[in-house]
């Protein structure tokens, strides 16, 4: 049982790996994205582990390669982030009807409120579009526990499993009771059989029908298997998907039934069964009304609230305190368990920041000088933080700074378009647009943002790395010879601590007809100081300082305003010497050790 | 309605409340007890303003209701302003009396807040505020750093946990070669309070 095993204080993510460990996984593949990303870091943190590990240049790439080892009888597991499995959409959908051999879990982390992400979508959709079972957990000791089980129900159902933690899953920490771990012997190996991976018309229409009997099966299963629950003790119920199931437990009065859905297709006869037990249900799950859907479906004369009749938002994230309020509102719960809020009080924001000395801070004050009336489209990583110094006009997702880029430039060709891009998801996505913007004859200055890692997830390698995600040495791309390989002629690569010579780049690039391609080069800043690389701290020689504001404008958090109005540097500052060129009156200079 | 021991610890990203969470977080299990904890990882790392829930006994949700949390640790004063709504009415703030003024402050220009001003408006409410400077005892603790486990020292006069399991929660969860300074660390923030 559970309660006898040992138990450790566990952020979600790695109780999740360690359930990868429990079920002997052979083949783990994934693109970082938060928060996704630590469940391949703890993988890749053990010492002599017996399964192949990689970070793939994306989730496509991850997902194709995650079920090859799967069909060839190996236990494969590809992660990413929810807005990562719309680039692995197209091989996932066909999947479901190749099925796998190997046991195969395709998790993909989804973000409610959008903490570090683009947009909210529900991962749940894509389970439901590519009929495949998906499992939702409710805490993190339970994604522990499903993830364990999930290659068995791979394997039972010969399906791909979609693993669905969210944010409050993958960024809690719990006590978690872990199994012991099960280290695979298995030898992989392909066996021929055309008919089932190889989807012409021919076989894709059997695979189909197939594919559609399966899931009566599994919903059945799914309940067996405790999954889907019910406890039945009052005329009124709440029904709770995944997380929203422990803030309810929390706060439901005993005479309120709990239906608990933590994973899919839901079976539809237990579900009405369950439903028709009572008079009126609320559905509780965060994102899109599925659940609610499927009991609305169901319900007959039983009243049911929840989403979509404005019980509970359709945005953001659920919290105990959110699901209360809605509880309260159906007449779940007498009065509020919490206080009334008070207000916060007003203080100066502090959003996450470029890092001070970051090349990228650089490169956007250089852009903005010389391409004054430029429209700047930018992509996904510390980078997009440029829209705090009006650097960054686009954003959509990975790769899509140079296509949209394009778009712009050839509907505006009196505009100059700059595009930024970082060289880990130039390696995504990025370089299609690349060559198509060549051969297509677009007018744009492309600024690769190279700082040799992917930063923004927690630093992961990248094939500009010149290391695996396992620490064995490999070739470092150059994107150098990439850039010319796609047609590009003019590549400069650019050291962004030198103004100066970043400024003529530019002014170089703007000159010039078609696609440019600056290559701004130096390492993230905190792979630095880990490195133990130091430079000396830059000071303001306050006698010849004359308050112009002309660093403070540069953004640098080392830099500050003191009580007399004078620039000053603080302990942060990491040597980068920009602000040093910047100065009109020559008032900055190194000033010796670092702190 | 379950009740748990609810502790917010906020801070600037890179000052070390996750370390700080971990601490607390094992000093639950050394106990055997349940605990459930949620952090800030990704965009908002980045010297972001960041917030860490500990609900000590919780079982369910790991995220503490605005107005409900027991105890508030700060490691920075603008961070202790911001966040104190969450706190319950008669509750702990552990305060370290240091102040990184946001990078937004200059850049729009809006006047720089002052230390004293920010000590009043923390003490205006009905919370109890405990203002140590922790960078300083950690500094005679041998570095800086452990500033974080010196507000945990002051802490663990609140917090519904042994001293025992709190000081060897802070051995498992430092670097190895830090041990000693730790140990210093929590036993001198123990005593300046």
């Amino acid at each position: 049982m559970a309660e006898e095993r040992k138990k450790q204080y566990l952020l979600g993510n790695a109780a999740i790996a360690h359930a990868c460990l429990e079920a002997g996984v052979d083949f783990v593949s994934g693109y970082p994205g938060t928060p996704s990303s630590e469940v391949v870091d703890t993988l890749r943190g053990v010492k002599d582990p017996w399964y192949y590990l990689e970070w793939s240049v994306n989730e496509k790439v991850a997902f194709e390669n995650a079920i090859g080892a799967s069909w060839c009888g190996c236990r494969s597991i590809v992660t990413m982030k929810h807005v990562g499995l719309n680039v692995a959409a197209d091989p996932l959908m066909t999947s479901a009807y190749t099925g796998v051999k190997g046991g195969f879990v395709v998790l993909s982390a989804d973000d409610p409120f959008a903490h570090s992400s683009q947009n909210e979508q529900d991962s749940r959709m894509y389970a439901k579009f590519a009929q495949i079972p998906c499992l939702d957990p409710k805490d993190v000791q339970q994604a522990h526990d499903m993830m364990a089980d999930a290659w068995n129900i791979s394997e039972k159902f010969a399906l791909p499993v979609l693993f669905r933690p969210t944010t409050r899953i993958c960024h809690s920490k719990s006590d978690v009771a872990l199994g012991k771990e099960n280290p695979s012997t298995r030898k992989g190996e392909f066996v021929r059989d055309p008919k089932q991976y190889v989807v012409i018309p021919a076989h894709t229409r059997p695979l189909h029908a197939i594919l559609t009997k399966k899931q009566a099966e599994v919903a059945k299963y799914l309940v067996e298997a405790g999954y889907n629950s019910a406890v039945v003790r009052g005329e009124r119920a709440v029904i709770a998907g995944g997380i929203s199931a422990a803030y309810v437990e929390e706060i439901l009065p005993e005479d309120i039934s709990l239906i608990t859905i933590g994973a899919y297709p839901i079976d539809v006869d237990w579900l009405a069964e369950n439903v028709a037990k009572h008079t009126e249900v609320l559905v509780v799950e965060e994102l899109m009304p599925i659940v609610e859907e499927a009991v609305r479906q169901v319900a007959g004369t039983v009243t049911v609230h929840g989403k979509l009749d404005g019980y509970l938002p359709h945005e953001g994230e659920f919290s105990t305190a959110l699901v209360a309020k809605a509880l309260q509102k159906a007449g779940y719960l007498k009065e509020d368990p919490f206080p009334p809020e008070k207000q916060p009080t007003a203080v100066a924001v502090r959003p996450p920041i470029l890092c001070p000395g970051c090349l990228h801070r650089s490169v956007f004050y250089a852009m903005k000088k010389v391409f004054k009336d430029g429209v700047f489209p930018s992509d996904i990583g510390c980078y997009t933080l440029g829209l705090q110094m009006g650097a960054v006009d686009t954003t959509i997702c990975m790769g899509a700074s140079i296509t949209v880029g394009s778009g712009i430039a050839h509907s505006c060709p009196e505009t100059d378009v700059v595009s930024t891009i970082g060289d880990s998801t130039f390696l995504h996505t990025g370089v299609n647009g690349l060559i198509n913007a060549v051969y297509n004859n677009t007018n744009q200055t492309v600024i690769i943002l190279d700082n040799r890692i992917t930063a923004m997830t927690g630093h992961q390698p990248n094939p500009n790395t010149g290391v695996t995600a396992t620490g064995v040495e490999s070739p470092k791309i150059s994107l150098e010879e990439l850039a010319r390989a796609c047609g590009v002629s003019f590549v400069e690569s650019v050291d962004p601590y030198d103004l100066t010579d970043l400024l003529e780049t530019l002014k170089a690039a703007k000159e010039k007809p078609g696609v440019k391609v600056i290559i701004a080069k130096q390492p993230c800043v905190i792979m630095n100081k880990r490195n133990g690389v130091k430079r000396s701290r830059y000071v303001v020689d306050a006698d010849r300082c004359t308050k112009c504001g002309a660093c403070i404008r540069y953004g640098c958090p080392a830099l500050e305003i003191d009580e007399n109005g004078a620039a000053v540097t603080t302990a942060l500052c990491t040597g980068c010497g920009v602000c040093a060129d910047i100065c009109p009156a020559g008032a900055l200079h190194r000033g010796g050790a670092r702190q | 309605m379950k009740k748990s021991y609810d502790v917010l610890i906020v801070g600037i990203g890179g000052q070390g409340t996750i370390l700080a969470s971990n601490v607390l977080g094992d000093a639950c299990v050394i106990e055997g007890r349940h605990v459930r904890g949620a952090e800030t990882h990704g965009m908002s790392q980045r010297g972001g303003s960041v917030e860490t829930h500990i609900r000590i006994d919780g079982k369910f949700g790991s995220l503490i209701a605005p107005g409900s949390a027991d105890l508030l640790i700060a490691f920075d004063m603008l961070e202790a302003v911001r966040y104190r709504h969450f706190l319950k009415d008669g509750g702990t703030m552990i305060v370290n009396r240091e102040m990184i003024v946001p990078t937004s402050v200059f850049s729009a220009k809006l006047p720089v807040p002052q230390l004293d001003d920010v000590a009043a408006e923390l003490k205006s409410g009905s919370a109890k505020v405990v203002l140590m400077n922790a960078t300083d005892i950690a500094a005679k603790a041998g570095s800086p750093l452990a500033a974080n486990i010196v507000l945990l020292g002051a802490a663990s006069h609140e917090l519904p946990l042994s001293v025992a399991s709190l000081e060897e929660a802070v051995r498992r969860n430092v670097p190895q070669k830090t041990i000693a300074i730790n140990e210093q660390a929590f036993a001198l923030g123990r005593e300046a309070l």
